[in-house]
């Protein structure tokens, strides 16, 4: 069996503008709107893709969060994920604790590729699919813009600041996608009963035997500085001016 | 105990890349630290050299192997474990090299990362970003642990030059995967100044409407000696390529000028640009978010006032 597993992360969503709490214990999410991280969802794209190319058997969904990150488990089973995993907490997890449930699901699963989006919107760490390779053992290809099936190895174009890098990474590995591979369907309205009865089995840490840690203690949120207000010019002309004055043209 | 940071430089074989210096800076302002830098290359003299001379750097290991020759994590990784120990603290600079290689090498040490950290608060402890950019978190990593974390490199100066660090060849036996092989990279050559370092940055967004027409930004920028960057909407209609996307998930740059140019300002591209000193911004819409940020506003077409811009530079 030819299976891919797709991180999917239940996060705020990207067009709502986040505000930390005024006591600085952390950001307002009471009643934000909830959605598949951006990134991933172009992973389950890619995954799907390669499905419905032949390059894979089977797609599965999979994600650590609350019983509520079902809801988008939900979406990507109505995508077109076969089925899903919700390993259940009801506090957010490192990227570490995260690749190690992962690790653990990529093995009992015997995983052929994992699909992750480079990094959540979030938290931004873009942690999670390196370090989820590193415990595994297995190559990884980070921000991903292009990725070809060859057989047993997988050609991948990454974004890097030098521009397009490629490599190619014999499978299992682990590939980390940005914003350019893709662009994930829309779900139709059939597709969503369907996935009403697609199986999602909901585990916990024990089932994969690791022991969620908090290795790092966030003691402060506050709200960024912000930049004073600035000036409003009527014309070239003056623009060129200020610029002058601050030495800049 | 005493504090030690290793920074793994970031280069392309010939050159340091400008956000090692500012890693390094990072890496002094941890209290009481004794900062050395790692250089993994096939031959990295050059590089070694140029490392040796920021000011705070007390060594240089040079660690030459064949495998280096291209930079990649899969097999940078268990060099950098084999060489941490000892030190307290491993950063390196939050470009796409230090992003894919660090927390590679934070899960084979079992221990969590920094991602972007953006002040030096105590030895142990640090903020960083978190949503775009919209709060600021204060973290405290534990103290009995190898603190590994990326540097977001526009929240400091680069160290200056000036230093005469002592060069260390060192040597790991380490075994390496061969199951990640590079093959090619490819990068529009330009002899324009580099994005994450340029003193002027001249950026253009959607507005633009097609790649030529995105060659006014080129024109604009060269002119007034700028590197160029684009939104992530210009990048994704093929009008610039991707290496010179500024925002969240691009470039996160601190010019002391950031032009943009019917760049509308979305949350995930001025996450990028907010640390630059000044924003000036060109465009037609006077509701778009970014004049909520820039320091001077125009509003007006680009394509009359840019000509016009280069005109009246032009003359002086």
């Amino acid at each position: 069996m030819r299976r891919i597993l797709v991180g999917i992360k239940r996060v705020v969503d990207y067009s709502v503008r986040v505000r930390v709490k005024p006591d600085g214990t952390g950001v307002a999410l009471d009643g934000v709107k909830m959605s598949i991280n951006p990134f991933d969802e172009i992973a389950l794209e890619e995954a799907l893709r390669m499905k419905e190319r032949g390059e894979a058997d089977e797609v599965v969904a999979m994600s650590i969060g609350p019983e509520e990150a079902q809801q988008q488990l939900r979406t990507a089973l109505a995508m077109g994920a076969d089925r899903a995993i919700l390993v259940k907490s009801d506090t957010a997890v490192e990227p570490l604790t995260a690749a190690q449930v992962f690790t653990a699901i990529a093995r009992a699963e015997d995983a052929r590729l994992v699909l992750v989006g480079k990094q959540a919107i979030d938290d931004d760490a873009n942690q999670t699919g390196q370090m989820l390779a590193a415990l595994w053992g297995r190559p990884q290809a980070t921000f991903a813009s292009k990725v070809e099936v060859l057989g047993e190895v997988l050609r991948v174009t990454r974004e890097v600041d030098a521009g397009l890098e490629t490599l190619e990474i014999d499978l299992p590995a682990v590939v980390t996608v940005d914003l350019r591979l893709n662009e994930p369907r829309y779900v139709k309205l059939p597709d969503i009963m369907k996935a009403k009865k697609k199986p999602l089995d909901v585990k916990s840490f024990a089932d994969y035997g690791v022991e969620p840690t908090e290795r790092l203690k966030v003691t402060l949120y506050v709200a960024p500085a912000t930049r004073s207000k600035g000036i409003m010019v009527k014309s070239v002309a003056e623009l060129v001016d200020v610029l002058k004055k601050k030495g800049l043209a | 105990m005493s504090i030690k940071v290793l920074v793994v430089a970031d280069h392309d074989g010939n050159k340091l890349n400008a956000g090692t210096a500012r890693a390094v800076k990072a890496a002094v302002s941890v209290p009481g630290a004794e900062v050395h830098v790692l250089v993994l290359a096939a031959a990295g003299a050059a590089v070694a050299a140029a490392a040796a001379e920021l000011a705070g750097v007390a060594r240089v290991l040079q660690a030459d192997r064949a495998e280096n020759a291209h930079l990649m994590a899969a097999t940078l990784a268990p060099q950098v474990v084999a060489l941490a120990a000892g030190y307290t603290h491993v950063f390196g600079p939050s470009s796409s090299f230090g992003k894919d290689l660090l927390p590679r090498v934070a899960a084979l040490l079992g221990v969590a990362q920094i991602s972007d950290l953006m002040s030096v608060e105590g030895t142990y402890t640090f903020k960083r970003p978190i949503y775009a950019g919209n709060a600021i978190i204060t973290v405290e990593a534990p103290a009995d642990q190898v603190v590994v974390a990326t540097v977001r490199t526009a929240s400091f100066e680069a160290a200056a030059d000036g230093g005469q660090a002592v060069i260390e060849a060192v040597s790991t036996t380490v075994a390496l995967p061969t199951h990640t092989r590079f093959v090619s990279v490819q990068s529009a050559k330009s002899d324009r100044p580099d994005l994450q370092s340029a003193a002027k940055v001249v950026s253009g967004g959607r507005a633009l409407g097609s790649k030529e027409q995105f060659e006014l930004v080129f024109r604009l920028a060269d002119q007034m000696g700028a590197a160029v960057g684009a939104s992530r909407a210009a990048v994704d209609a093929g009008y610039a390529p991707n290496e010179l996307q500024v925002g969240q998930t691009g470039k996160i740059i601190a010019p002391e000028l950031y032009l943009a140019v019917g760049i509308s300002g979305a949350i995930q591209h001025l996450t990028g640009i907010k640390d630059a000193k000044t924003i000036v911004a060109i465009n037609k819409d006077p509701e778009a978010p970014i004049f909520e940020v820039a320091d001077i506003g125009l509003v007006a077409d680009l394509f009359v006032v840019v000509p016009e811009l280069q005109a009246t530079l032009a003359a002086g």
